[in-house]
């Protein structure tokens, strides 16, 4: 069957419950109450501090076929997931589900996890690295999920993504269970993607390498969520946890980029006190930042908030008054760590606040503007941000979708060539991110407006900026490099692509070798 | 139809280049091409054509070409590979300079 | 007139740079075989920068290649660059007319049959040329523009190059008369100081007040500062159209002598409204100003 962005769907995917295709961005209800865990007690007396892993595994007890939760907070630092799952496969244990919100290079022990029948399934948001590549041809027997961070918090919380364990690696803990990411060796800031775990997992387990005094304080993920407390050697590499400082690109074309991405963000006429805004750590996003810091200093602008994953720049800006305040589901760098430690107006919000779509409303749904990367994006303005230009798994929507979605303005920003390869397509080879959700394409040749926004449209036009048809762009890119083949993929779906409410927006298939 | 002398090198492995490596080959071996890319699935027959055409416009043949293609356009792949053969010995003609 | 407000030097052995040299917007881009091409790359950079030439869109930007000096390859440089029909081509290191008159006999035997003759800019660079700038501005109507580089030129002095550039003052002053009494454009020495953008403000702030039409710029990032620098303000049209309103109210009404708040309208204040309309013009600023 084709969903509504024309994407075919196979009626049954083995390993996949139930699929729905999506409907459009907002047109799928939900229909359900919410996932109830089992009600907890424990006595005064009992204690929540276990020696170690294996312990935790019996007195649970993990057994086969369960699903176990993790988070990607550590990034390519984290040494949980791999302490776990080898504790799992020494214990002998079969079929397990990893659900861990995104897979970094340091998860490459997976791979002979699932070689050996240790873990069967995976969910997530987001891949890269050795995982992601084995995903790509063919690792796992069923599809695996890939969600987006709202849609992760939303599957949780509806009782699609049932969490039998949560692990959740605290860079603090005090031996009651109350845990913060802002003390300890790994701290590593917010802690906003394990919080819908903690609140719905059957079991919930705190892995730690710093025990703090009771009570700890701050408190992110509180002691009447959590079951049991590990202490354990060392639970990652702060190298790989945070960066020192975020720089902004220095490459002439991204700057070219931002630039006019933040023209195109001051012609909308949102940059006015009460100002909201995303943007993504990397590359043009950062730097569009920074052109738009110097519009708001130059007219005086108080922006509401910056949301999302933040980096000390975002600090910066929160400290010297251009924003009143910083939502954070994500640190990226020591900065981000201090603020949100010692600064009231640097709040700490889970997944499911950050961007769930089925909840009394998420943040992203406050936002004037988002600043969005793409892999490829086709004449429908859908982006595919799952799939690299040889079809291997690279990413995944992560809040991509999410954001797009509840912006009143989401701006892509691209290289209309990157390398060789031009930016626009007849049609993604994954499709993450629908259309109707994205209003602009920024590239250093020019700017598309989707046909649905003529309201921007006008106001880009009126405001001098480069605007070109979207199919006319794509001859541009064609002119300059060729047109591209197109990449050849297998039948066997290694992957379904969910969008933020549930249904299939897209299917990911299995490459050569 | 001319070979060329000695083995030479041209381009770089930065983004958007291309590292063209001529040798000369054993008599009768015509032109052999290697290709390594980024882009190979998107623009790899593309990428070998524009080698075989700019070494065949200069009639040169039993040659040896690797090229390590970082994404360069057409124009740069031609480029890079007059570069080669010019530093290899290969007098090129006129029009191509 | 050509517009030459910003010349960008894109580095000529880098693919990468050339097929995006016409995003930025510059009046000019100085595709560069010289500086940035290092000695064992000369051969490969003017292969490049020739393909570069026939294929890439440089939109607006009028292409310009700076070839290596007389004394060392120009004379392969322009035997290749020419026949790929280059707006203009810079040459390094002027120091006389003679200069100019060898490079033209040398682009002259280049062009191919029925070619729009190639442009010459003449930078300035050394002692010498200051010295010899009018006689460079005045040797040939190819030569458009004079541009100066003063990194080169302090060194010839002697004396230390600063941000604040009290020593290239004569220089600069030297070299827009030379060029004006010449009718051609002066183009500013560029600001090396990629990361300062107050200071690039203050620098080109003060080369349009000196008299320069424009500056070489070695960075993206500074070209809308310089822009911004030499395009008309809005002001200055606001002037410019009164000029011309007082001189057609005169010339109906029969007079010989026009005059705008009191002050005589004579024929330079008229040519230099004129220029401000036209520049307006050219960079769509009328239609903005409505």
């Amino acid at each position: 069957m084709k969903n509504a962005i024309g994407r075919e769907i196979p009626e049954k995917i083995s390993g996949i419950a139930e699929i729905k295709p999506f409907a459009g961005a907002f047109a799928t209800v939900p229909e359900m109450r919410r996932q109830a865990p089992k009600v907890k007690r424990i006595k005064p007396t009992d204690n929540k501090l276990v020696d170690n892993l294996v312990e935790v595994f019996k007195k649970i007890p993990v057994t086969d076929g369960m699903t176990l939760s993790f988070h990607h907070h550590f990034r390519n630092g984290d040494g949980v997931v791999n302490m776990v799952l080898a504790t799992a496969a020494q214990l002998g244990l079969k079929n397990l589900t990893v659900a861990l919100s995104s897979v970094f290079p340091v998860h490459a022990p997976i791979i002979e996890h699932v070689k050996n029948g240790v873990v069967t399934g995976l969910d997530t948001n987001y891949m890269s690295g050795p995982v992601a590549q084995a995903v790509s041809r063919g690792l796992f027997n069923k599809p695996v999920v890939l969600r987006t961070h709202g849609g992760r918090g939303r599957a949780i919380e509806c009782g699609q993504l049932k969490i039998d364990v949560a692990f959740i690696a605290a860079p603090a803990a005090d031996a009651y269970g109350n845990l913060n990411g802002v003390e300890g060796p790994a701290a590593c800031g917010s802690l906003g993607y394990a919080f819908p775990d903690a609140q719905y997992a059957d079991h919930v387990v705190a892995v730690t390498d710093y025990l703090g005094e009771y009570p700890l304080s701050p408190i992110s993920i509180p002691q009447t969520r959590v079951d049991y407390v590990v202490k354990v050697e060392c639970v990652g590499d702060p190298k790989g946890i945070v960066s020192g400082t975020t720089r902004i690109t220095k490459d002439p074309v991204g700057l070219k980029i931002a630039e006019t991405a933040a023209k195109v963000i001051q012609a909308t006429g949102l940059i006015k006190n009460g100002f909201a805004f995303q943007t993504g750590a990397g590359g043009a996003s950062l730097a569009t930042a920074a052109f738009v810091r110097k519009m708001m200093e130059k007219d005086n602008v108080v922006g509401s908030f910056a949301l999302g994953g933040i980096t000390g720049y975002m600090v910066d800006m929160l400290e010297k008054g251009l924003f009143k305040k910083l939502i954070d589901v994500q640190g990226f760098d020591l900065e981000a760590i201090r603020s949100l430690a010692t600064n009231p107006n640097h709040l700490e919000v889970g997944a499911d606040f950050y961007a769930s779509p089925f909840n009394a409303g998420c943040a992203v749904n406050q936002l004037d503007v988002v600043i969005l990367g793409a892999t490829e994006m086709d004449t429908d303005f859908n982006v595919n941000v799952v799939t690299g230009s040889d079809g291997v798994i690279m990413g995944g929507s992560g809040g991509h979708a999410d954001a797009a979605a509840g912006a009143k303005v989401t701006i892509i920003v691209a290289n209309l060539l990157r390398g060789r390869l031009p930016i626009i397509v007849d049609k993604v080879l994954t499709a993450t991110t629908p259309g109707e959700t994205i209003d602009v394409l920024v590239t250093e040749r020019g700017v598309a407006v989707n046909p649905r926004r003529t309201d921007l449209k006008e106001k880009f036009l009126a405001a001098g900026l480069p605007i070109k048809d979207i199919q006319e762009l794509k001859e541009l890119a064609e002119k300059i490099a060729g047109v591209p083949k197109e990449v050849k993929t297998g039948d066997n779906i290694v992957a379904v692509v969910e969008y933020r409410d549930g249904t299939i927006i897209d299917v990911v298939r299995q490459v050569e070798g | 139809m001319t070979s060329i002398t000695k083995t030479a090198q041209a381009g770089t492995l930065e983004s958007s280049d291309v590292m063209i490596t001529v040798a000369p080959g054993t008599q009768g071996s015509g032109i052999v091409i290697e290709l390594e890319s980024i882009v190979l699935a998107q623009y790899g027959e593309e990428i070998k054509a524009v080698v075989e055409k700019t070494v065949k416009t200069q009639e040169v043949t039993d040659i040896y070409i690797k090229a390590a293609d970082r994404g360069a356009l057409d124009c740069t792949i031609c480029a890079r590979t007059l570069t080669a053969l010019s530093r290899a010995g290969a007098v090129l003609k006129e029009e191509m300079l | 007139m050509d517009l030459r407000r910003s010349m960008l030097f894109i580095p000529g052995n880098n693919p990468g740079m050339l097929q995006n040299g016409g995003v930025f917007g510059a009046d000019s881009v100085i595709l560069d075989l010289e500086d940035a091409v290092a000695p064992m790359e000369k051969d490969a950079a003017r292969f490049l920068v020739a393909h570069a030439l026939r294929t890439v869109d440089y939109g607006s930007s009028e292409t310009v290649i700076r070839i290596n000096p007389l004394d060392t390859f120009a004379a392969a440089d322009i035997k290749a660059i020419v026949p790929c029909c280059p707006d203009a081509i810079l040459v390094p290191k002027v120091e006389s007319a003679a200069d100019i008159h060898q490079v033209i006999a040398m682009i002259a035997a280049a062009e191919k049959p029925g070619q729009t003759p190639v442009k010459i800019i003449a930078l300035l660079e050394t002692p010498c040329g200051i010295v010899e700038a009018y006689n460079i501005a005045k040797a040939d109507p190819r030569v458009v523009a004079l541009a100066l580089g003063a990194e080169d030129y302090t060194a010839g002095l002697g004396a230390m190059r600063t941000k604040e550039g009290t020593e290239i003052f004569t220089a600069r002053t030297v070299l827009i008369n030379a060029a004006a009494a010449a009718g051609i454009q002066s183009i500013d020495t560029p600001y090396t100081d990629a990361n300062d953008e107050e200071g690039l403000l203050a620098d080109t702030e003060l080369a349009k007040r000196l008299g320069f039409k424009g500056k070489l710029s070695i960075n993206p990032r500074q070209i809308d500062v310089i822009h911004n620098v030499f395009s008309p303000s809005l002001s200055d049209i606001d002037w410019a159209e009164q000029v011309i309103q007082a001189i057609r109210k005169a010339e109906s009404e029969g007079s010989g002598v026009a005059s705008l708040n009191g002050k005589m309208v004579d024929l330079p204040i008229v040519n230099r409204a004129e220029t401000i309309l036209h520049l307006a013009q050219l960079l769509g600023l009328m239609e903005e100003k409505k």
